[in-house]
């Protein structure tokens, strides 16, 4: 049982203890350091490629038919046939395109994304660094994408992608606060914004989301996680319905596939800062550590491609108003909740904090209620009078 | 160890010449778009230079609202101003004399303040977390704060005003 939950972590070390047979102890820091870096640079690719299938298939089910399954036993090796064909394609720049901002996005853009693995603690010890400012790291790189987007969006001197790259800074704008705001009971519960710390105040199944802050904020962070990342029912930057492709239209081969793993991996991220941060990262009962922390991002993961398959896309009013109106309120409701909780005694706290929030939720509801206008009274529009 | 030591202080200086390097780029271009991206660059080195100095909240920081927020008000800046994308276009106007004139005078008044500063540099860099800032911000210094909120309320208030439309 201990050696399951520690397997990697076992297996690191005794490939260290190999090689510190023949090699000299000054070298076996690096090493540690090449261990820890290639197993998330490898990581990172590899779950991305095995996502894109996962989704196929997934939404093939949702659609009633079956999905890759030509390529090996289940399509297993679509991913592979998928990656052959983008690294073959043809790199396509077009005449009037800023060459170096449609250089540099791509290739920009998938570095957050590999950064962000870093503090994502996969499992008891399974942490490649761990930072004290790991949420904060999360969150902050994570803003950065919306500049790349539009860089990409302005480098191809395309009016969908110009409408695509203004999209997704307003969407990825406004969606951010409340995202930030969302965590911030997080850090007031456990002092700490290191993503281990935050873990290991989860302790057993205490996890946040059985608070009355914490169903709330798990709702808000994981929302506007799937809004950042420009997935459905949030995809307005490239709805294909009306503007191509929106930012990525003048993008194919591989830098096509550069903006597509930076999406896929950062679904990934998120899923897994969400499971880390409200529903308890690695801890569980029974099985090893790094199970239950697979099970929880895959679960949420799930829920996102589910969400792809049945919803249709927001308007952009929408889209706005959920953000200002809806999110934001309730996150800043969420600060005074998760207050109130920490101050008071324990049943007290539970009860007083859930009427707030069945108040809050009530109030904003009635605030939000759709508003039909009153019909409009031309004076002068009508000629037969 | 002496080894790691010198590693550390020779990134350090790396990503310090890259700092100086992406800034000097940034005025030195002519498209105004790519100055912003060098910008941006600039500021993400900035961040590493404030992760080497072990201020790892202000790094976070400093990405999240420099580089998250402000580089984005920077591209809106660039976008909605008109034929701005036009490569032909100047850079520069006719107020260069006055403009070096001001530099030149902000330049003189900021080396003699830094001339004056005794650097007391401490042998050992004291880590400053996030737990001791809030506390200085809410004791200490909680009137500047006070009115540094306040500021920023009377402006969004001001936007709102403005964008607001008149029936």
């Amino acid at each position: 049982m201990e050696n399951a939950d520690q397997i990697f972590v076992i297996l690191k070390r005794s490939l260290m203890t190999w090689a510190g047979v023949f090699l000299p102890d000054w070298s076996l820091v690096f090493l540690s350091i090449l261990i820890s870096i290639g197993a998330i640079a490898v990581f990172g690719p590899v779950t991305m490629m095995y996502l894109t299938l996962l989704e196929r298939k997934l939404v093939g089910r949702i659609q009633n038919r079956y999905g890759p399954n030509r390529v090996g036993f289940w399509g297993l090796l679509q991913p592979i046939a998928d990656g052959i064909k983008m690294l073959t394609k043809e790199d396509i720049i077009p005449e009037k395109a800023d060459r170096f901002a449609h250089f540099l996005a791509p290739v920009v853009i998938v570095i957050p994304a590999l950064l962000i693995f870093s503090v994502i603690p996969f499992g008891r010890g399974m942490v490649a660094v761990d930072l004290s400012i790991g949420l904060l790291f999360f969150l902050a790189l994570s803003s950065t994408t919306t500049i790349w987007i539009f860089v990409a969006a302005w480098g191809s001197r395309n009016k969908f992608s110009l409408l695509g790259g203004m999209r997704a800074v307003a969407q990825m704008i406004s969606y951010e606060i409340p995202m930030v705001l969302s965590v911030v009971p997080v850090l007031i519960v456990a002092g700490s914004f290191s993503t281990v710390a935050i873990v290991e105040a989860q302790s057993g199944l205490n996890w946040f989301v059985f608070t009355p802050w914490g169903i709330a904020g798990f709702l808000i962070f994981f929302l506007t996680g799937v809004a950042e990342v420009n997935r459905t029912p949030f995809d307005l930057p490239e709805g294909e319905s009306e503007i191509v492709a929106g930012f990525h239209t003048e993008y194919s081969g591989m830098k096509f596939a550069l903006f597509y793993m930076a999406e896929f991996m950062n679904t990934f991220s998120i899923s897994a800062i969400v499971a880390t941060v409200y529903l308890g990262g690695w801890q569980g009962p029974w099985l090893p550590s790094w199970v239950w922390f697979f099970a929880k991002t895959y679960a949420l993961i799930f829920v996102m491609m589910w969400f792809r398959g049945t919803l249709p896309r927001l308007r952009v009013d929408q889209l706005m108003g959920f953000a200002w109106k809806f999110l934001l309120p309730l996150a800043l409701v969420n600060l005074l909740i998760a207050g109130i909780w920490t101050e008071f005694k324990t049943p007290a706290n539970n009860i007083v904090s859930s009427l707030i929030l069945f108040a809050a939720l009530v109030i904003l509801y009635w605030a939000n209620r759709p508003e039909i206008p009153k019909k409009r009274v031309y004076r002068y529009a009508y000629a037969d009078e | 160890m002496n080894l790691f030591d010198s590693l550390a202080s020779a990134s350090f200086y790396a990503v310090l010449v890259g700092v100086l390097a992406t800034a000097t780029l940034t005025v030195m271009v002519r498209n105004l778009f790519h100055a912003a991206i060098f910008l941006a660059f600039t500021l993400i080195g900035v961040a590493i230079v404030y992760l080497f100095l072990r201020a790892e909240f202000l790094a976070g920081i400093q990405i999240l609202l420099y580089v998250g927020a402000i580089m984005t008000l920077v591209i809106f800046a660039i976008m909605l101003t008109s034929k701005i994308g036009d490569p032909q276009m100047p850079q520069s106007n006719r107020q260069g004399i006055p403009v070096l004139m001001a530099l030149a005078a902000a330049g003189v008044f900021l080396v003699s303040m830094i001339l004056k500063m005794p650097w007391n540099a401490a042998l050992v860099i004291q880590k400053t977390d996030a737990v001791e800032l809030g506390k200085a911000l809410m004791g200490e210094f909680v009137l500047p704060f006070e009115i540094v909120s306040l500021v920023l309320l009377a402006a969004m208030i001001g936007a709102i005003v403005i964008a607001r439309s008149d029936q």
